[in-house]
């Protein structure tokens, strides 16, 4: 069968628009009757990369399979990338600026969060070339 | 069917088939056909936003007739909290009370003397239970048909208890049966209501067994009466009888309700487009250093409701200065009272009504189909098909209930484009008189100076 793709454009530097795109992926999971565990852990990742992209990264792109297996989730970006990845796996690490902090954001919980709430995860990164995601949720 | 009554409904005759109501649906529940709007039983929540935005007043909500009184020996009022928000220069709460007994009632039964209750159960409920936090209100019964319809993650989330209304009906019909020796079906117990939603619950309780209550009666359509009986009313004619306080007539708008729990780490959000805003963001998770959330389909609480007569801030206004006078509050439970008594007695379950396919292949292959059509729409959700969106009509086509050829712009994508309204046509004609206008105004314009 033929797998649902959808692609997102994240912009960076607008907060009001972090979400958007794990917005649309829920209500896409919604329509299909996944179960709402599943889709409680879809959006909760892609929200937090959502957020990442905005802070750290000045934007990027996700793109979303969905199969009758697994929610296939990258989201990539050509932001600054990550010194340390096992550091900034840390729940609590953040090298989020105070602007940043000030709003919410920044709490070191992003990357480990999502982690938490994927199934399968992997992490691609180099320092002045960016960043990409690879995350898979199981759909059973 | 557990969805068949509605108190929204439509009145045909006055429908002209415009796309204000499409538009406004929390719950996309709206089609126009055949010049006349269409609600889809199974998405309507009853919120009432379409009888709001219909210039045409065609959206109604049913309530029963105040003759029906004369059916029962006894009759029983309930006045909502957000009634005694809707009188100019009220200072006592006895005036109300006192003229619908007046009007015809034996009995009146303050709802915001229930609402103490469940305040108080609920404090014991989400001090003592298990229950996943933050722990959601069930007071409005449009936010629950909203849940279950767009957010069933959060079902688990709601707090099980009565609603205040159905409790001062239990509590009343009890008292009276008693005070009477009178059977249940002599009890007559109407509703003072401020929304449609409540009137739906009424008939159709989704947690709880119905047949407490006999029917509601609008704010708006017992006001002119009402305020006349006042009127009439002279100091000697006032009995005391109010026995509620600040918790239970601050339930009457939005904040009211989480107030009463006497913490302090709670939301509170009024107006559909706030709650699904907070609904959202409560089912990312986002929201989980809170206990409680207080939700109102109607901006500013109950007093917003669409069966009110006056306007939600100023009725607030009102309620805050009948409060200052009042005790905190006047009712609580026994200490040893057994909090599941007030429990709701059926689960909440999950209605599917936005759902593709119960079978996930198949919903599969249908966002496919309607992802190919989407992209195919020109993303205006000018309505013109009659669905609110581009979206929603793509949704519509998969589903087998609408064709492309209902988007006009669909219609005309290759040479018809002479059908399309004058903002998407490539070659206008009133272009040419247009700049030939604007040069006289400019010639004027420059002699002028």
């Amino acid at each position: 069968m033929e797998s649902i793709k959808l692609h997102y454009d994240v912009p960076g530097d607008d907060f009001t628009r972090a979400g958007a795109a794990s917005g649309d992926v829920k209500r896409t999971l919604k329509q299909l009757g996944i179960s709402p565990s599943v889709i409680r852990n879809v959006a909760v990742a892609m929200y937090e990369g959502e957020i990442n992209m905005v802070i750290h990264a000045g934007g990027g792109e996700i793109s979303v399979e969905i199969d009758e297996e697994n929610i296939t989730m990258t989201l990539s970006d050509h932001g600054p990338g990550i010194e340390n990845v096992e550091l900034a796996m840390k729940e609590g690490y953040s090298t989020a600026p105070d602007n940043i902090r000030c709003l919410g954001f920044g709490a070191g919980m992003g990357l480990p969060n999502i982690k938490k709430y994927t199934d399968e995860f992997r992490i691609d990164t180099e320092v002045g070339v960016g960043t990409t995601l690879h995350l898979k949720v199981h759909i059973r | 069917m557990e969805n068949i009554f509605h108190s929204v409904r439509l009145d045909d005759e006055k429908c002209q088939g415009c796309t204000n109501c499409i538009k406004r649906c929390p719950t996309q529940a709206i089609r126009v056909r055949n010049k006349k709007a269409y609600i889809i039983s199974d998405r309507c929540i009853d919120c009432g936003e379409c009888i709001r935005v219909c210039p045409h007043h065609a959206k109604y909500a049913v309530s029963e007739h105040f003759n029906e009184i004369v059916n029962y020996k006894y009759r029983i009022a309930l006045p909502a909290p957000s009634l005694y928000g809707q009188f100019n220069n009220l200072d006592n709460v006895d005036y109300v009370l006192n003229g619908l007994k007046r009007m015809g009632f034996d009995e009146v039964f303050e709802v915001s003397k229930a609402a103490e209750l469940v305040s108080d159960a609920s404090r014991r409920m989400i001090e003592s239970k298990t229950l996943q936090k933050p722990v959601i209100s069930s007071a409005c019964p449009a936010v629950l048909r909203l849940i279950r319809t767009r957010f069933p993650n959060l079902i688990k989330n709601i707090l099980p208890l009565f609603t205040p209304v159905d409790l001062a009906a239990r509590l009343a019909r009890k008292a009276a049966r008693k005070k009477t020796g009178l059977e249940n079906k002599d009890i007559g117990v109407f509703f003072i209501s401020p929304c449609p939603a409540k009137r739906t619950a009424i008939t159709n309780p989704l947690c709880y067994d119905g047949g407490i209550i006999n029917g509601a009666f609008a704010i708006k359509d017992i006001y002119p009466v009402l305020v006349q009986t006042m009127d009439k009313l002279k100091s000697d004619d006032i009995n005391p009888m109010n026995d509620s306080g600040i918790i239970g007539v601050g339930w009457a708008s939005s904040g009211g309700e989480a107030a009463g729990l006497l913490k302090e780490r709670y939301l509170a959000a009024d107006g559909i487009e706030n709650v699904i805003n907070v609904l959202e963001e409560l089912e990312d998770e986002k929201l989980n250093d809170l206990d409680f959330i207080e939700l109102n389909c109607c901006t500013g609480g109950c007093v917003g409701g669409v069966l009110t007569v006056e306007n939600p801030y100023v009725a607030k206004a009102r309620i805050q200065r009948l409060r200052k006078f009042m005790p905190v509050s006047c009712n609580r439970l026994p200490e040893d009272f057994h909090i599941d008594l007030l429990g709701w007695t059926h689960e909440l379950t999950p209605s599917p009504a936005m759902k593709l396919a119960d079978n996930v292949i198949k919903a599969m292959q249908m966002m496919s189909e309607l992802r190919k059509i989407e992209a195919e729409l020109p993303g205006l959700d000018c309505g013109i098909c009659g669905a609110p969106s581009c979206r929603a009509l793509a949704d519509d086509i998969v589903r087998g209930y609408a064709e492309k050829n209902d988007c006009i712009f669909w219609a005309a994508r290759s040479e018809n484009e002479d059908i399309l309204p004058a903002p998407f046509r490539k070659k206008e004609k009133l272009s040419e008189a247009n700049t030939e206008n604007s040069n006289d105004f400019e010639e004027n314009f420059l002699k002028d100076d």
